[in-house]
């Protein structure tokens, strides 16, 4: 994300010389300058009113809201401080929705991006059709999640599923009931989430692979290397800042997952008959809208925050050791 | 993530060398069409089950083909009064479209801003926005921003889910970018010189050079728009939904009627298929070279 801040002249512009040139409008230096000086804030001020109503508040108020307590009749409120919070971390509900969130979040990132490197790697060979190949691997991302997580759910049906039909003529006669157990629901929601998401990285990282200069492969074969050791020598390394974009990417949205595993639970928020795979939004969403308790709701709101800050951390130190980074 | 720009386009020639390392092998292919079966499947099985009957969908082996009942499936979602499917899409195309015309109206304008304009604490307001880009409001503010819907009393109404979204912080990013690099500086400082307005620069000079951007923009945002559930599920009512909460509704309510789901589920989807199959190679190219400079 570096939108690059200083290649362009930082300071205030030299005023515009008008002199000797052909006025097309009465210099009316007032309203010039006012032009000047006030209409960039003018410009950028929609995005920044909408910001400050609909993103800084609530983010900031959220705050507030978590130390209050909404259990009483009435609707009222009444500070109780940290309380939330002392009570979500002892809260054994909210620990198995981040164990779930978590462990659906790895089963899904792991195998996702590893794919989407290889199909990155394949779609940056010479081929016929290109486009048509690329907008392919697309599709899914166009597909919306709400549409995704119904057909994938029915495909995961335990009686007429498609898959269990697939186990059953390959001979493993199990009839899976794929909500019931956690590994079988993390693996039906990450195949989900997978499906969508993996077209979409690899056209990310195919856009990275396609600024390596050509030379360096060239090179790279007349001295022998195999195409696995160019692979692993020149293009994981080039591509690292766009490894590090999908990785930030896949985690934000990995860990605010919502939309799939409630479709998985006919659109319920409770992630199954034990929890097996409430998610944390699932969670937060229960406790602020289904049980009207918003400050518990706010807090498990900001430790969500604190997660996805963690899992960006880890992340980042991570992935800034592919490819065999100093 | 410079030297990645700076690396140049060497990949635009695709050298003759039958022994290049661009080569695709066999496996290559094979592995290639496997993929794409893998990616369409999904979407041809929506197909199939939303033009059959329900006790095509339970057959073994299951069909693999569509049928004739489409028409009349459709007609079956419609009918569905407890769906408001009809509504529900209406709601979506009307949130949708405003939406994507105001992002991209207010995204060009912060970006003519940013990209060619001098004015005290541009680096910094830029960068708050980056900054802001990646937390995730809509998660993190969810409680307060209901709050606010009740006292503005628009709790069940459209504007509860049109107004936060215009805030994207994607596009005024997207859009700084593109006039960086469509718009020389030179141009703006010719036109001040001649004596044009700030809002006359940005109608003569810069909306006609950064039409492409704003087009690629649009159609990001309206696929993304298109796909909010969340948000919407909570603010809005069972009788006045966008078609993603419809279709969640329907799926609760009929948990056994596939071919009412996935009938409600492939129209929900035909907006978005028309919208890539005719502007596929836009929205391609565009998520590439937001990649390259991401």
């Amino acid at each position: 994300m570096s939108v690059n801040l200083h290649t362009q002249r930082a300071d205030p512009a030299p005023p515009p010389s008008r002199t000797g040139r052909r006025h097309t409008r009465p210099p009316n230096s007032f309203w010039s300058r006012l032009d000047l000086k006030a209409m960039p804030y003018f410009l950028i001020s929609p995005y920044f009113l909408l910001f400050a109503i609909f993103g800084l508040f609530p983010l900031v108020f959220t705050l507030w809201v978590s130390m209050q307590d909404y259990g009483l009749a009435g609707g009222e409120a009444s500070f109780t401080g940290l309380d939330n919070y002392t009570k979500l971390l002892a809260d054994t509900d909210f620990w198995n929705a981040v164990v779930n969130t978590v462990g659906i979040f790895v089963l899904a990132t792991v195998p996702q991006l590893v794919l989407a490197l290889l199909l990155a790697n394949a779609l940056n060979k010479r081929l016929r059709g290109r486009l048509f190949i690329r907008l392919g691997v697309l599709l899914p991302l166009v597909t919306s999640v709400v549409a995704v997580a119904i057909v994938f759910t029915q495909l995961y049906g335990r009686d007429f599923g498609l898959f269990n039909w697939l186990l059953d003529a390959l001979g493993v006669d199990k009839h899976i009931d794929w909500q019931s157990a956690k590994w079988s629901s993390w693996t039906a929601i990450a195949t989900m989430v997978d499906w969508r998401w993996t077209g979409y990285n690899a056209i990310i990282y195919l856009a990275g692979m396609q600024t390596i200069p050509r030379e360096l492969y060239e090179a790279a074969s007349i001295d022998g290397a195999t195409p696995r050791r160019q692979f692993w020598s020149i293009t994981l390394p080039m591509i690292r800042p766009t490894i590090m974009f999908t990785v930030f990417v896949s985690t934000i949205g990995g860990l605010t997952l919502f939309a799939e595993p409630v479709m998985f639970a006919s659109n319920r928020m409770d992630g199954g008959t034990t929890g097996q795979f409430q998610t944390i939004a699932m969670y937060i969403v229960e406790q602020g809208f289904r049980n009207f308790d918003y400050g518990y709701a706010a807090a498990a709101a900001w430790l969500l925050f604190v997660l996805i800050l963690l899992g960006v951390a880890i992340n980042y130190t991570f992935v800034r050791r592919i490819g065999g980074a100093k | 993530m410079t030297a990645l720009t700076q690396a140049g386009p060497a990949h635009a020639v695709r050298g003759r060398d039958r022994r290049d390392p661009f080569r695709a092998t066999p496996l290559t292919k094979v592995a290639l069409g496997f993929t794409l079966i893998l990616s369409i499947f999904p979407i041809y099985w929506m197909i199939i089950i939303a033009s059959r009957t329900n006790s095509d969908a339970v057959d073994v082996p299951p069909p693999l083909l569509p049928g004739g009942n489409l028409g009349e499936n459709i007609q079956r979602v419609l009918a569905t009064e407890d769906a408001h499917f009809l509504t529900g899409l209406l709601n979506s195309l009307i949130v949708t479209s405003t939406v994507t015309v105001s992002v991209v109206i207010i995204s060009t304008f912060a970006g003519f801003a940013f990209a060619r304009l001098h004015f005290r604490g541009r680096n910094l307001l830029l960068g708050s926005i980056l900054l802001t880009m990646m937390v995730p409001l809509q998660q993190m503010g969810i409680v307060p921003l209901y709050q606010l819907m009740v006292n503005l009393g628009w709790v069940g109404s459209l504007k509860a889910v049109i107004l936060p979204y215009l805030l994207n912080g994607f596009g005024v990013f997207m859009m700084t970018q593109y006039t960086q690099q469509a718009v020389p500086e030179e141009l703006v400082e010719a036109a001040r010189v001649d004596g044009a307005s700030t809002l006359r620069i940005w109608w003569n000079v810069i909306l006609p050079a950064v039409r492409p951007g704003m087009a690629v923009l649009a159609l990001q945002t309206f696929m993304l728009n298109w796909n909010e559930f969340m948000w919407p599920l909570i603010v809005l009512t069972p009788e006045n939904p966008t078609v993603q909460v419809s279709i969640s509704f329907l799926t609760a309510a009929h948990t056994t009627d596939y071919v009412l789901i996935f009938t409600g589920t492939a129209l929900s989807v035909l907006p978005l298929i028309v919208v890539f199959v005719a502007f596929g190679r836009q929205i391609v190219g565009g998520l590439m070279e937001g990649a390259v400079k991401a």
